[in-house]
């Protein structure tokens, strides 16, 4: 068999019953892989009403055919489930090692269901899965794990797990592997801390074969240097994604102090450029990468000292800007916080922001916070509440239920920047339009990487919009989505699409599987997973009414700055968007747009 | 003028593009095992060294192959290694000081870089330039030039 491996392991953690099956070839064909063969089995497995935190939700880690080969960029996995944050279908995908060395072992993907009765681990070599107890690791920081789970198994073992914040099921903890790289969003890592499931440690040695080796490679070495040849993949090398600090804040659009401003004076000191200057190690690559976006960093300050990776634009921008911090050690230090406890550091960064606002309008009473100030810019308070939140330990374990909850709980949700329970990341939504769309539309909730308009609206590529304007948005949200969708689901990073484009992912899917993909053909399965997502959101019980903004944004003007006076036109371009899609006027896909995307029946229920 | 590869950690992301490409120059399939590069990674520190067969001069590999399967080849750089020849003793995996003679029980073959004859696949595929092929006189350019941009900046600043 080519591109896919062709089997599945399914995993049930109540019963220890470790059962494989053979990969439904159709559906590989259709959906690819990771996020969308993922979203299909698990929304023809699990009930869309199910509690996130229960042993009926299901766990499902999938890599994409292009996991583990040199496609450039595209070694990742995605981690599939009900996320537990926003009540929503929760996608959270993660480069690194991890998802390469589960196709080396032989599989497309794992399912995880029920719950174990006490902690345990998942050992993969190879056709070997085994169960094994993990008293021992629980309440272990990542690094710890890891090195443990590989003193046990094998020193060359990849590890994904969680650290503490999943085992306490903090609302926003995250999955992470190889120590730094994170399936961060919408608590991933809380379901698996649900489950007792502590990690999952896999060595393959089998090989990933390929349909047509020569043509293959000929379109490999085509993308590889249409990447090299794109500036923003380029600059992305250079200063890491941190570099978008200075951009943002030239435009007005980084959001500051939790989204009442978009310019910060000293955000400078915060960007890439700077921490090039003075954490930077070294850049690193995930596997198969070509661009080396990620950052090696060490802090000698022994008030924060470390060594991790990150930040990254999103960290750097919630942990500083939208805290009104302009201290690096300290934004840093954080951000290995995050990594260390398995944590989504941009929902973390914005819950601190969204802590301090409510406190300095005198909703959260200050013997609440155990003696620490939390006015905007304290970088200390910054640094504390991270790690008490990683271990639920005093004021932390409120900012433990993500921002939307802690809010609610002082009676303020409007203080709270978020989609769908989850915190919006990095560019302000009045100062760029098309985003705020995209935010609101995600099928996650508060996102930006799955229609990432910042390329055409920001950064200059393809026809260079303007950010401020609504006009051709929706058109570009909805691309941006779909486009988005497929390289997820064949387990492309998307930086990769600075210097990609669909026909590029379709001459590598098709050499790889040897199923011939055309561009229109890849988008198409990116718009057929977007729908999939969205049918199953509506059958947990989601509506338009969600498809919005914070009220903030939406009728509170930007202060000063270069986008002084704009709020989000977010009510004129959603129609047009709903229209675009072929879903009617309350945002429910149309039978004839599903029939087109060969989703017939999927409709029912929803 | 014979060439030599040559590997500068420093330079290393650890994406493991390297091990790929010699993968699939080899198999044409994906299969790290069958790589005759690896690379070991420090995740703690992010540090990363690609490794693989120095082609020695003086290679303990071919003074214990028995049978010259391992064997230099006059008038290169290159210790050239002939399946046909071998007995699979495994004699040269014991000997080669560096771990870089491997042998793969799936094609019950020793592993070792053959610098795919002349154009290495490693070299190619290496975004960070952390590996290159050069003159084997002027192995060290780099490394120098590296090392003497940082003297230029010193006196620049003095």
């Amino acid at each position: 068999m080519n591109g896919w491996s062709g089997t599945i392991a399914r995993i049930n953690l109540t019963t220890g019953a470790i059962t494989k099956e053979r990969t439904n070839l159709k559906d590989a064909a259709l959906f690819l892989g990771a996020r969308g063969l993922g979203v299909k089995i698990f929304s023809d497995e699990v009930d869309a009403t199910v509690d996130p935190l229960s042993p009926e939700n299901k766990l499902i880690f999938v890599p994409g055919p292009f996991s583990g080969t040199f496609a450039p960029s595209a070694g990742r996995y995605h981690v599939v489930t009900k996320g537990p944050l926003t009540g929503a279908i929760a996608g959270s995908n993660s480069g690194g090692s991890w998802g390469p060395e589960l196709r080396y072992a032989g599989y497309d993907a794992l399912i995880f269901e029920g719950k174990a009765e006490k902690p345990v681990y998942v050992w993969i070599k190879d056709d070997r899965i085994e169960l094994r107890d993990a008293t021992h690791l629980w309440g272990k920081w990542v690094p710890e794990t890891t090195e443990a789970l590989r003193a046990e198994t094998d020193e060359d073992a990849k590890v994904a797990c969680i650290g503490p914040a999943g085992e306490k099921q903090v609302l926003i903890a995250a999955i992470m592997n190889e120590m730094h790289r994170a399936a961060g969003r919408s608590g991933v890592g809380a379901v698996m801390g649900s489950k007792n499931l502590k990690a999952v440690a896999v060595v393959g040695t089998k090989p990933i074969k390929v349909a047509d080796p020569k043509a293959f490679e000929g379109a490999v070495q085509a993308a590889r240097k249409k990447i090299a040849a794109n500036p923003v993949a380029q600059g992305l090398g250079a200063y890491g994604t941190e570099v978008l600090v200075n951009i943002l804040n030239q435009i007005g659009s980084l959001p500051t102090r939790n989204f009442r401003e978009g310019y910060f004076p000293t955000a400078d000191k915060t960007g890439g450029e700077s921490l090039k200057a003075t954490l930077l190690v070294r850049p690193k690559g995930c596997f198969s990468c070509v661009i080396s976006c990620g950052r090696v960093t060490k802090i000698k300050n022994p008030k924060y000292a470390g060594e991790g990776e990150g930040p990254e634009y999103e960290a750097g921008w919630c942990m500083g800007a939208d805290c009104a911090i302009d201290n690096l050690e300290a934004i840093t230090k954080a951000n290995h916080l995050c990594n260390e406890l398995g944590m989504d550091s941009i929902s973390m960064g914005a819950t601190v922001a969204c802590a301090m606002d409510l406190y300095e309008a005198g909703l959260i009473p200050k013997e609440e916070t155990g003696g620490l100030d939390l006015h905007f810019g304290n970088a200390d308070t910054m640094v504390a509440l991270t790690r008490m939140t990683g271990l639920r330990e005093g004021l932390g374990d409120k900012l433990a239920l993500g921002s939307f909850r802690l809010a609610s709980l002082y009676g303020h949700p409007e203080y709270s920047m978020t989609v769908k329970k989850q915190e919006i990341p990095a560019y302000d939504p009045r100062g760029v339009q098309g985003i705020g769309l995209e935010y609101a539309t995600c099928n996650r909730g508060g996102c930006h990487v799955k229609g990432y308009t910042i390329a055409v609206e920001v950064l200059g590529q393809g026809p260079n919009l303007d950010p401020r304007v609504i006009t051709a948005k929706p058109f570009w949200v909805k691309l941006f989505q779909d486009v988005t969708a497929a390289v997820d689901a064949a387990g492309g990073c998307i930086f990769g699409t600075f210097g990609m484009d669909v026909g590029d992912y379709a001459a590598m899917l098709s050499g790889l599987t040897g199923v011939q993909y055309t561009g229109d053909s890849f988008l198409q399965a990116g718009e057929r997973i977007w729908n999939l997502e969205r049918l199953f959101n509506l059958k947990a019980g989601l509506t338009k009414k969600d498809d919005t903004l914070p009220e903030r944004l939406l009728n509170m003007a930007v202060p000063e700055g270069p986008a002084k006076g704009m709020v989000s036109r977010l009510s004129e371009m959603l129609p047009e968007y709903y229209q675009l899609r072929g879903w009617d006027e309350d945002g429910v896909p149309t039978e004839k747009r599903l029939e087109e995307l060969q989703l017939a029946g999927e409709l029912v229920g929803a | 003028m014979a060439k030599v590869l040559m590997i500068h950690p420093d330079k290393c992301t650890g994406c493991r593009n390297c091990v790929l490409a010699c993968g699939f120059r080899h198999e044409g399939s994906f299969r790290p095992a069958a790589a005759r590069v690896h690379v070991y990674s420090w995740e703690r520190e992010g540090f990363s060294v690609p490794m693989m067969c120095q082609q020695c001069d003086t290679a303990s590999c071919v003074k214990v192959c028995p049978t010259a399967a391992m064997h230099r080849v006059p008038g290169t750089t290159l210790v050239e290694y002939t399946k046909a020849k071998c007995i699979g003793c495994r004699m040269c995996t014991i000997a080669c000081p560096f771990g870089n003679a491997v042998y793969d029980s799936s094609t019950e073959s020793i592993l070792k870089c053959d610098t795919c004859g002349g154009d290495p696949a490693c070299v190619a595929y290496c975004p960070s330039k952390a590996l290159e092929f050069v003159d084997d006189n002027i192995s060290t350019r780099t490394r120098k030039k590296t090392f003497a941009s940082k003297f230029k900046e010193a006196f620049q600043e003095a």
